[in-house]
């Protein structure tokens, strides 16, 4: 007897995605939804997501879903987890979005520990609008608005989230996590199960921070991308657990 | 029912209140801040929520997300908070989500003045956000019709799946006036939302809140869409006071606070024998321009009183069409007209003054 071994979780659309080749969005979208059905949350949860790469999330998971306004994501997901508190509520949002123009909704999301969990890709860079420099692009590294390289003298330095809001006591799970290869793309999944258990435990807010690829605007194929993240973002952005509330150690 | 005497702005909570709002989400700013102060005492009271957000951009996208599911959302602010909620507004509009909006104006532009003012109209009726769209904008003119118009609000941000802004200046939000209310809290009736994205719940389509259209027919279709509702709006709920019109050769007209001291000028003008009468539009948005075009067959001429340097006029000469001169009456930057002040302005205009 055949038996299926793989298939596209319950909690993602049949739609394709748009994203271009070597983009690890897939990845990270699948993650998310793999997560939903192992918890068995799908038909509970709600998912709002951001403007830039991802905005057309809400066509990929399989749920009620809000597209919002740039940077408002956690803002949102305030809204809707107030008025419906037994729901599973999730952002997904690029380092534009939730590192630039939504730094105050996504601080102050974590400040109010409000109970909502947010699915954080940082691939240093803007993608939709072209490949310019992010808050988190790092130090040298060229974009269309850096063509030299990003200076600090002109730019400052890259913004650390994950190192950022976990001195905030209402974050009580962050996390940052990669998907450059099998073995950190399991540590990421497990990374953004555990931020989904802490707030179905209702213990506060929980934040994953995934590292990813953007061969189109880094300009090297899939492979290099992989490759480039590896020797460049990792060591200025470290791995690991950032906080971890008791109950789920 | 109990007559007790409220201030306009806590009027405004508990109007909320008992059209069936249990979600307030705002930011401190004067002159409505006696209304967040209101509700966080009352909201835990009805089981409600009251948040204070870090600004008016998050507020609006938390009204954004619990409108989204379907409850009844309210949120509030002053003139600039009002400019930094616009990016909000305009996506709400675009999602057609209900939701209900108050500004309680005071002087600008920038920073401006504390002080009651009225001109914010253009931001209110003319879209202050990006793209194509209209709020159904209410005016009330006491705190009684605050009360009143707070569940005519909901009611039509429901029905019609629209955002709804109620417009009051600092006098209206501050002045303390006896109003009816009943004994009881009781929820009204609320239409179900199909629609709402609240989890799926056992539904088998997702139901998605979005406001993106990127294939540009789609979008245009949104838009014809938006403007069919408004144009059904526009024929089934305009709303005006008229006080004294039948006879008038000259119409006063303007809205909320201003439209009080416009209604005791018609008083006094009659009572020196110039035939006054008033239109006040209850409904900003849609603008009741019919009734401006009827009066023009017979008035002589109007007078349109503002707290702002004349933006509603537009609108009045718009609807009056040529027809006769619209003269204006004016205070801005937190200046309230006195009554002695504009009735001079009415002996004027009647005697040919300002030709």
């Amino acid at each position: 007897m055949a038996k299926v071994m793989f298939k596209r979780p319950a909690a993602l659309t049949d739609k394709q995605f748009h994203y271009c080749p070597g983009c690890t969005h897939g990845i990270i979208h699948r993650l998310v939804a793999e997560v939903i059905d192992e918890m068995g949350i799908r038909d509970h949860t709600v998912g709002v997501c951001p403007v830039g790469c991802s905005v057309f999330a809400y066509d990929y998971f399989n749920m009620d879903m809000f597209q919002a306004a740039h940077g408002r994501a956690p803002a949102v997901a305030t809204g809707i987890k107030r008025t419906l508190p037994d729901r599973m509520v999730f952002t997904y949002q690029g380092d534009g979005d939730l590192a630039s123009i939504g730094t105050a909704e996504i601080v102050h999301a974590a400040a109010r520990g409000e109970k909502i969990t947010t699915v954080f890709v940082n691939n240093a860079v803007y993608g939709m609008t072209g490949g310019q420099m992010a808050p988190t692009t790092l130090p040298g590294q060229k974009t269309t608005t850096t063509p030299k390289g990003r200076e600090k003298e002109a730019a400052g330095l890259p913004v650390k989230i994950s190192e950022m809001l976990s001195t905030l006591d209402g974050a009580v799970y962050v996390a940052r996590v990669s998907v450059h290869d099998p073995k950190h793309i399991t540590q990421a999944k497990k990374a953004i199960r555990k931020a989904f258990e802490v707030q179905q435990a209702g213990l506060g807010f929980s934040l994953v921070e995934v590292l990813s690829t953007c061969p189109t605007n880094w300009g090297l194929s899939p492979k290099e991308s992989l490759k480039w993240l590896a020797d460049n973002m990792l060591p200025y952005y470290p791995l690991g657990v950032y906080k971890e509330p008791a109950e789920v150690k | 029912m109990s007559k007790v005497l409220m201030k306009g702005n806590e009027a405004i909570g508990e109007g909320a209140i008992r059209a069936g709002c249990r979600h307030f989400f705002g930011y401190p700013i004067t002159p409505q801040s006696e209304l967040p102060h209101y509700l966080a005492k009352r909201m835990p009271e009805v089981g409600g929520v009251f948040l204070q957000a870090e600004s008016e951009t998050s507020s609006i996208n938390m009204v954004y997300g619990a409108a989204g599911t379907g409850f009844r959302v309210l949120t509030s602010s002053s003139s600039p908070g009002l400019s930094l909620m616009q990016e909000g507004i305009s996506y709400l509009a675009g999602a057609e989500l209900p939701c209900v909006i108050v500004n309680v104006m005071r002087g600008g532009p920038g920073l401006g003045s504390i002080a009651p003012a009225q001109s914010d109209y253009f931001q209110a009726v003319k879209g202050g956000g990006h793209g194509d769209y209209k709020l159904i904008v209410l005016a009330p003119a006491s705190v009684q019709e605050i009360i009143d118009l707070m569940q005519v609000a909901f009611d039509l941000g429901d029905k019609y799946r629209t955002p709804v802004m109620l417009v009051g200046d600092g006098i209206l939000g501050q002045m303390m006036e006896p109003v009816e209310l009943a004994d009881e809290v009781t929820l009204p009736e609320i239409t179900a939302k199909p629609w709402a994205a609240g989890g799926l719940k056992g539904r088998e389509t997702p139901n998605i809140i979005n406001s993106l259209y990127i294939v540009p027919e789609d979008c245009e279709k949104l838009n014809h869409r938006l403007f069919a509702k408004y144009e059904a709006i526009a024929t089934e709920e305009t709303r005006w006071e008229e006080y004294r019109l039948a006879d008038a050769e000259i119409v006063l007209t303007g809205f909320g606070t201003a439209a009080r001291i416009a209604k005791s000028v018609v008083d006094k003008a009659r009572a020196e024998g110039i035939k006054a009468g008033l239109i006040r539009p209850i409904t900003l948005w849609p603008f009741p321009s019919k009734v401006y075009a009827k009066a023009a067959e017979q008035a002589q001429r109007f007078l349109c009183v503002e707290m702002s340097m004349g933006q509603m006029i537009e609108d009045v000469k718009l609807a009056v069409n040529g027809k006769k001169p619209v003269h204006f009456y004016g205070r801005s930057g937190g200046m309230v007209p006195l009554a002695k002040d504009v009735l001079a302005e009415v002996k004027k205009i009647m005697a040919g003054g300002d030709e």
